[in-house]
């Protein structure tokens, strides 16, 4: 589904992956991890099309296209989801009235037709069930004044609404509390799906003793240093990073278990 | 002294620019002959004068204290000098270049003469076909009939006791009405655009609402009859008796396309005891190209007077057109526990300039005023807010709450803001609120990156921006206004 290699990305003039390569193929989870600054969210950013990530080498393969030709409009119609870090406030804009007005711009760029009120809220009211969501969330502006827990809710309900193919999901265990940690990973599972591979930026070990990943892939320094089984996740929590530093691991190249 | 000469058919005529009354008297008389050809042509040549005044007068057979009237403001004017205060940059404009009574004589003659990109955004707001005509200023009589659909309207309010017709007509079958209230909102003296509209005023609306009637109905100059050509000085009057209340919508939601560059009207505003009155606006005079070519200079003067107790007057306005726009809705809130809104959304884009706000004059005991003014400038547009709260020694209770939004669109634009507060009662209680945003790029990026295409995700950020004045307009105002940023707003991206 998604094939990057040896990808290299400036951020204002400054190199922050340097030769970056993976592979995910559907219905497969991965995870990156790695400590700060190594280059996990800009690798969200750059997927997900995001200005201001200049590519100076390198491919992304998304379904057999190039997916670095596409506008962020066209990657999200083509099914790449991005779940934010910082989700982003708009106020006075109705987040059901976002929501359709995304699904529905994503439906006409491949050509199917729009939802009406009815069958859009039908949806709506389905997926709010199975992520425990109250209806009180689709009244409000688009993540105003939503608390930081209510936030990341809000980006699993946007990804179970709009079923991308490839969700990227950029550190959204952080600033959760245990519950809301459990019911992001819950939304996540009932997700899984042959069609569909997700990518998960993470921090810590904590998300994937509930979003249990096939592969995990070490980010350090603009690249993947380490790649393996979930076990990986565990000998980071108990190493730390400093251990996969030490070990100075070259990077495997077209690392993963999809190959 | 200028001299001109005019087509065949106007008699040649002298100008004199600083009002020498002795030349103007002798020229007067010579006027009045030169207008009955002009009637025919329906337009006056460039200049202005007391001839001039006393012709527009005549080609609406006035009687003659509003001739007198018109003259007496045109003297005033004379004295005068234009504002020079606003935040705008204007070159200085030759009144004498400019013709006073003109219903363009070379009108396209069909859609097909009308400037393409004009049709496109016709099309782009959804205007039916036979509006786009009229809006574009086709000659299309006998195509569009408003005469039917204003008789039917017409019986119905008339059956409430409603008066809405143009001024014209109520200067002539109502003048003791418009005798008492004209004039006394905005004297005639009261500014240089006030005083110049009082002079030449051409037409515009005139309502009244008799006590204690709910108007049955929302009034529009889109649906009056006459209202095709209101000129460029329009004037309105509107009244609402004891206990009587009435929604007036102003302007067409298309875009109006004006060759003339000045526009200058007058609403006054009138609510007896208990009345309340709504006033909507959606101006969109062309708004001169990307380069600040041509474009409509909209100095207008609006302000409504609340002189009975527990009255209440509220504007909103969705300004998006004009080249300049220098334009402060006013309430005087005379009758106690009165209470004025004003509810704005004005826009600038590529070299637009809007100098625009209001005043609430708090006269009464317990008057209560709420502004919320919201700005948005994309391109080089310039945008200010100019306020005043004004509160007398005698407004005991008084209270004013203003909220002034603005919003940035890329990097060469502007947003100001001067609100003036002048309190002489220690017991008011005043509450500004301001604040400045750009349209971030992790707005945008957020849209787009859930299939939002960059152009509508601005629109809708606007919009989520604009809401709470949206939602003070009627409904179908309220989704054309909308469209009309939408329109506005194309090409601010990107």
């Amino acid at each position: 589904m998604l094939k990057i290699d040896d990808l290299h990305v400036r951020v204002a003039g400054k190199e922050i992956l340097k030769g970056l390569s993976l592979e995910v193929a559907a219905g497969e989870v991965h995870a990156i991890m790695g400590p700060n600054g190594a280059g996990k969210s800009t690798l969200g950013n750059v997927l997900a099309g995001r200005e201001g990530y200049e590519v100076t080498a390198g491919t992304i393969e998304y379904r057999g296209r190039d997916l670095l030709a596409l506008e962020p409009e066209e990657r999200a119609a083509e099914g790449v989801f991005l779940a934010f870090q910082y989700p982003v406030e708009i106020p006075g804009v109705n987040n059901t009235y976002f929501l359709r007005a995304a699904l529905n711009a994503q439906r006409r760029h491949r050509g199917e037709p729009e939802l009406d009120s009815m069958q859009f809220l039908k949806k709506v009211r389905e997926k709010l069930a199975v992520l425990h969501l109250k209806d009180e969330l689709l009244h409000r502006a688009v993540n105003e004044g939503f608390s930081g827990g209510e936030k990341k809710r809000n980006e699993i309900f946007q990804l179970a609404l709009l079923e991308p193919r490839l969700a990227i999901l950029d550190e959204t265990d952080s600033g959760l509390d245990i519950d809301a940690l459990r019911m992001v990973a819950d939304g996540v599972n009932a997700m899984r799906d042959p069609g569909r591979a997700f990518l998960v930026v993470t921090h810590y070990q904590r998300l994937l003793e509930y979003i249990v990943p096939d592969v995990v892939h070490v980010l350090a320094d603009g690249r993947i240093v380490e790649s393996g089984d979930k076990s990986l996740a565990l000998k980071l929590e108990e190493h730390g990073y400093a251990w996969i530093a030490g070990r100075h691991a070259p990077a495997p190249e077209g690392a993963g278990a999809a190959g | 002294m200028a001299t001109q000469t005019p087509t065949a058919i106007e008699i040649e005529r002298t100008r004199e620019p600083n009002g020498n009354a002795a030349v103007e008297a002798a020229l007067n008389r010579r006027y009045e002959a030169g207008f009955v050809t002009d009637i025919e042509s329906e337009s006056l040549p460039p200049g202005l004068d007391e001839g001039v005044v006393r012709a527009i007068s005549a080609r609406k057979n006035e009687p003659e204290w509003m001739t007198e009237w018109r003259l007496a403001a045109f003297r005033h004017w004379l004295t005068m000098t234009p504002p020079h205060w606003a935040k705008l940059e204007i070159d200085p404009i030759d009144f004498q270049a400019i013709s006073y009574f003109s219903q363009p004589k070379n009108r396209p003659k069909s859609l097909d003469e009308v400037d393409p990109k004009l049709l496109e955004t016709y099309d782009k707001l959804g205007v039916p076909l036979h509006e786009r005509a009229r809006l574009a200023g086709v000659a299309v009589d006998a195509v569009f009939d408003s005469v039917s659909v204003g008789t039917t309207f017409r019986k119905e309010l008339a059956a409430a006791g409603v008066i809405f017709c143009s001024i014209s007509e109520a200067v002539r079958e109502h003048p003791e009405l418009v005798r008492k209230y004209l004039g006394s909102v905005v004297p005639t003296g009261d500014n240089y655009f006030a005083a110049l509209n009082s002079a030449v005023f051409s037409d515009g609306s005139f309502v009244f609402v008799p006590r204690g009637v709910r108007c049955p109905m929302e009034l529009s100059t889109y649906f009056r009859i006459n209202a095709r050509d209101t000129g460029q000085f329009e004037r309105t009057l509107l009244i609402a008796e004891e206990g009587a209340s009435v929604s007036y919508l102003e302007g067409c939601t298309a875009p109006m396309r004006d060759e003339n560059q000045l526009h200058a009207a007058v609403v006054e505003l009138v609510a007896l005891d208990d009345a309340s009155i709504k006033y909507s606006t959606v101006q969109n005079w062309y708004p001169g190209d990307e380069n600040g070519v041509g474009g409509i200079y909209n100095f207008v003067t609006k302000r409504g007077d609340c002189r009975g107790a527990r009255s209440k007057i509220s504007w909103t306005q969705v300004e998006t057109g004009s080249a300049i726009t220098w334009k402060y809705p006013s309430c005087v809130l005379r009758g106690d526990d009165s209470v004025g809104e004003f509810n704005s959304v004005a826009l600038t884009h590529h070299r637009q300039q809007a100098d625009t706000g209001t005043k609430m004059i708090h006269i009464g005991r317990n008057t209560k005023s709420k502004i919320v003014s919201k700005g948005i400038s994309a391109g080089r547009g310039q945008n200010t807010y100019r306020g005043l709260v004004k509160v007398e020694k005698g407004a005991d209770g008084a209270r004013n709450h203003t909220q002034c939004d603005s919003l940035l669109i890329g990097k060469k634009c502007g947003a100001h803001t001067f609100p003036y507060i002048e309190v002489k009662n220690p017991g008011a209680i005043v509450e500004h609120e301001a604040t400045t945003s750009k349209i971030s790029e992790d707005q945008l990026f957020y849209c787009r990156s859930r299939g939002i295409g960059e152009e509508d995700a601005v629109s809708m950020i606007v919009d989520g921006f604009c809401k709470q004045v949206f939602k003070e307009l009627p409904m179908e105002f309220a989704v054309e206004a909308k469209k009309l940023l939408e329109v506005s707003l194309e090409g601010a991206v990107g």
